[in-house]
């Protein structure tokens, strides 16, 4: 039981939370989904006030991460969480405190995630999440961009299953895969698509989900690609396990915020063009301080150090806000290397995540 | 009677604002006005707040189509099934849980409750130890040990326990024939109608026979051979239209057969021993409860100690059992939601993921609590429909 904010934290789901807003004491009783339906009950009148606004007041970002996947969001030996998209909250944290540190983060299942943001429980969900429009749309939600391209896949155990090489050889097979995902709806379009049978295992949590594959449950492990590769550090004997070659979706994953608050929307989203834009300047977590004498104007714009700007404080920030970020976690590239990249147990190469000027899709717009 | 009607007089004389009628009226009355002035405010809050976040309401999205798969399907059900059926499924595999659970929970309670007042030293103490241990641990737990502790550590698919009559046992579930009904079957099932309704009239016509005469007649065995017996004889008869289709290794699994998934496995046997546990102690309370006159009475009449119980004790036990058990069938019932820790999928499971792929929270909320509010209001009805019928009657 600890203090989170003006949360206490009773179990392992149950929050009650006593606020005082308006001069209303709101109380609010979580469990999955009761938590939508009991806070969009509640949460009444405490709407005008600005997302902006009400992280300034409590003083920290709650930022809604995964429950564990290596390279995106897990906690560290020490308990920090770890990961691009753990790093992702403290740019926005950075952005808007000037210091990357002021993010608490809340675990969520894939099950949790959008009725965790849609009540309010979370002010950024940056939490390996695949955007479609169905999200984007009737969920309420607004994608901010794609902090990292990635695909579907499938895993399996070579030693136990020899022979097989390509997804197309998995008729029959029982498969694990998390519930409430894109990744179960692509994997019923996949096998039936091909005509094969399989015999879906499913589970609520990633954990659960890695114990059943490791403990010999299922045959094949399906998940993002990038994922297969973190979850496979995990198991018992990671090289007895191969990623087969086929990647059956798109899957752009990406930081969501709630709809109805365009100035939040736009701080998110331009923290990750910032990110893309310092990469693409060359402007790193080590040159930050020298860039902003850079004699290049679009650097010296970029750091805010033209005259008179005023694109920070336009934004709802202050004019320095790239360079808090990139002191912060420094920009894309670093983000990337450190996290999943060369610098990173996962050792995955750029390729479609990129620069556009390197040949991926990562593209900013101009910060002028 | 004096003073009331004294008093009744006083308070007509006072002013009406002293009128307890007045007064307990107008309470009722704010009361109700406070209740359903706040449901009203919650709900249009709710409306309120789902049209200003943008997110889609209704109950239209169960009829969109499903496109996720589900492991345990009793009725036909693929991805282009629609949500409201996935959601059907989910509470049809509640059910079965729910039901199975409730048959085998009421079997081991009894038996654990009866050997908890059992003479023998170690029946007795094993009995208590099972009741301590599986009340004393939270159902969750249970659950857990079951899929992890006993059904994981079970062999792969290659290497499977191989038991009798063609039934295999590894990590993947249990699996064993599936009979294939030939040409001709319907017989066997006629002759099993016939069977069970002989068996019937014979039980009834020798407790007529037992009331009037006092002689006994072997019912049991006369009963089983009439049930066993008639459809074997239809099974020859028909020449053999019988067949089994048995599990069959191949690439990745055993395939053929019936499987039971060691998802359903851990939740039945979970919920079954840990409902027992509390069963045994209600059914240790009913017979407690049962005066040591009457069993002392009936053993002076010459009845042997299992007819003591079965005639005597028993019956009326159940008087003082059944109220407690229909709390127990409910909690069961309940506790099967605990299933989607382990990813079987019944009502929560199938249901939270339509809740999370349609994100429409309030809607599959309600789904959830009505279908669990209907399902326990029909075990209790017909618990009380039980209870009834077993009430003392009073002539």
């Amino acid at each position: 039981m600890g203090w989170n904010g003006s949360c206490v934290h009773t179990g392992k789901k149950i929050r009650f939370c006593l606020k005082t807003e308006k001069g209303l004491w709101v109380m609010k009783h979580t469990a999955i989904g009761i938590l939508g339906a009991a806070t969009l009950g509640f949460m009444a009148s405490a709407a005008s006030a600005t997302t902006l606004d009400t992280v300034k007041a409590k003083g920290f970002i709650q930022c809604g991460v995964s429950t564990g996947l290596a390279g995106f969001s897990a906690p560290d030996d020490k308990g920090d969480w770890q990961g691009i998209d753990a790093d992702f909250c403290r740019a926005v944290a950075a952005a808007v405190f000037g210091d990357g540190t002021k993010v608490k983060f809340t675990p969520l299942s894939a099950k949790e995630r959008f009725t965790a943001l849609q009540s309010g429980e979370v002010d950024i969900l940056s939490r390996n999440t695949t955007w479609t429009i169905n999200r984007d749309t009737a969920l309420g939600l607004n994608f901010v961009g794609t902090t990292y391209y990635d695909g579907q896949g499938f895993m399996i155990n070579a030693k136990k299953l020899p022979g097989v090489n390509s997804a197309l050889q998995l008729s029959g097979a029982a498969v694990c895969v998390q519930s409430g995902t894109t990744t179960e709806l692509n994997l019923a379009d996949y096998f039936k698509a091909n005509k094969m049978e399989y015999n879906p295992v499913v589970f609520e949590k990633l954990e659960e989900v890695n114990a059943a594959y490791d403990a010999g449950r299922c045959d094949v492990y399906t998940t993002d690609q990038s994922g297969l590769y973190g979850i496979r550090l995990t198991l018992g004997s990671p090289a007895d396990h191969v990623v087969l070659p086929e990647i059956i979706s798109k899957e752009p994953l990406g930081p969501a915020v709630r709809q109805g608050d365009d100035q939040w929307y736009h701080i998110v989203k331009w923290t990750y063009f910032a990110l893309l834009d310092a990469e693409e300047l060359g402007i790193t977590k080590a040159n930050v301080d020298e860039m902003k004498n850079s004699a290049s104007p679009e650097i010296k714009r970029v750091l805010g150090q033209e005259a008179d700007t005023k694109i920070g404080t336009d934004l709802g920030v202050s004019n320095d806000w790239v360079v808090n970020i990139v002191k912060a976690v420094g920009n894309y590239g670093e983000m990337f290397d450190r996290n999943v990249g060369s610098g990173s147990p996962l050792k995955i190469a750029r390729g479609i995540n990129a620069l556009w000027t390197k040949g991926g899709l990562q593209y900013a717009p101009p910060i002028r | 009677m004096a003073s009331q009607e004294v008093l009744r007089e006083e308070s007509s004389r006072a002013s009406f604002i002293n009128d307890p009628k007045v007064r307990s009226l107008f309470f009722q009355t704010l009361v109700v006005i406070v209740l359903f002035g706040s449901v009203w405010w919650i709900v249009q809050n709710v409306i309120d707040n789902l049209q200003r976040l943008h997110i889609a309401s209704g109950f239209g999205f169960l009829k969109g189509r499903a496109g996720f798969d589900i492991s345990d399907t009793p009725i036909a059900y693929t991805s282009d099934s629609t949500y409201g059926r996935a959601i059907v499924v989910g509470l049809i595999n509640t059910i079965i849980v729910a039901v199975a659970g409730i048959i085998t929970a009421t079997i081991i309670g009894f038996v654990i409750g009866i050997g908890r007042l059992s003479h023998n030293w170690l029946i007795q103490k094993i009995c208590t130890v099972y009741v301590e241990v599986f009340r004393n641990i939270p159902p969750l737990l249970v659950i857990f040990f079951w899929y992890s502790g006993v059904l994981a550590v079970l062999p792969a698919p290659r290497d499977s326990y191989h038991l009798p009559f063609g039934s295999f046992l590894n990590q993947r579930g249990f699996y064993f024939p599936r009979p294939v009904w030939g040409e001709g079957s319907w017989l066997i099932f006629v002759a099993l109608l016939v069977g069970i309704a002989m068996a019937w009239f014979v039980a009834r016509t020798a407790r007529q026979r037992q009331m009037a005469t006092g002689q006994q007649f072997p019912v049991l065995w006369t009963s089983v051979a009439l049930i066993v017996g008639l459809p074997l004889l239809a099974y020859v008869l028909s020449g053999f239209p019988l067949s089994f289709d048995l599990p069959k290794q191949s690439t990745f699994n055993l395939t053929g057969g019936f499987q039971v998934k060691p998802e359903f496995l851990s939740l039945y046997l979970a919920l079954s021993c840990y409902t027992a546990a509390f069963i045994a102690e209600i059914v240790r309370a009913g017979i407690r409860g049962v005066s040591k006159g009457q069993t002392e009475a009936a053993a002076a009449l010459g009845l042997r100690s299992g007819s003591i119980l079965r005639l005597v004790v028993v019956p009326q036990a159940m008087r003082i059992v059944i109220p407690p058990l229909t709390s127990q069938y409910l909690n069961l019932t309940k506790n099967s939601s605990l299933a989607i820790a382990i990813g079987y999928p019944d009502l929560t499971a199938t249901a939270g993921t339509v809740l999370n792929q349609t994100g429409q929270a309030v809607e599959g909320v309600l789904i959830m609590m009505i279908a669990y509010l209907i399902l326990s209001l029909v075990t209790s009805a017909v618990m009380n429909v039980v209870n009834a019928r077993m009430a003392l009657v009073e002539r």
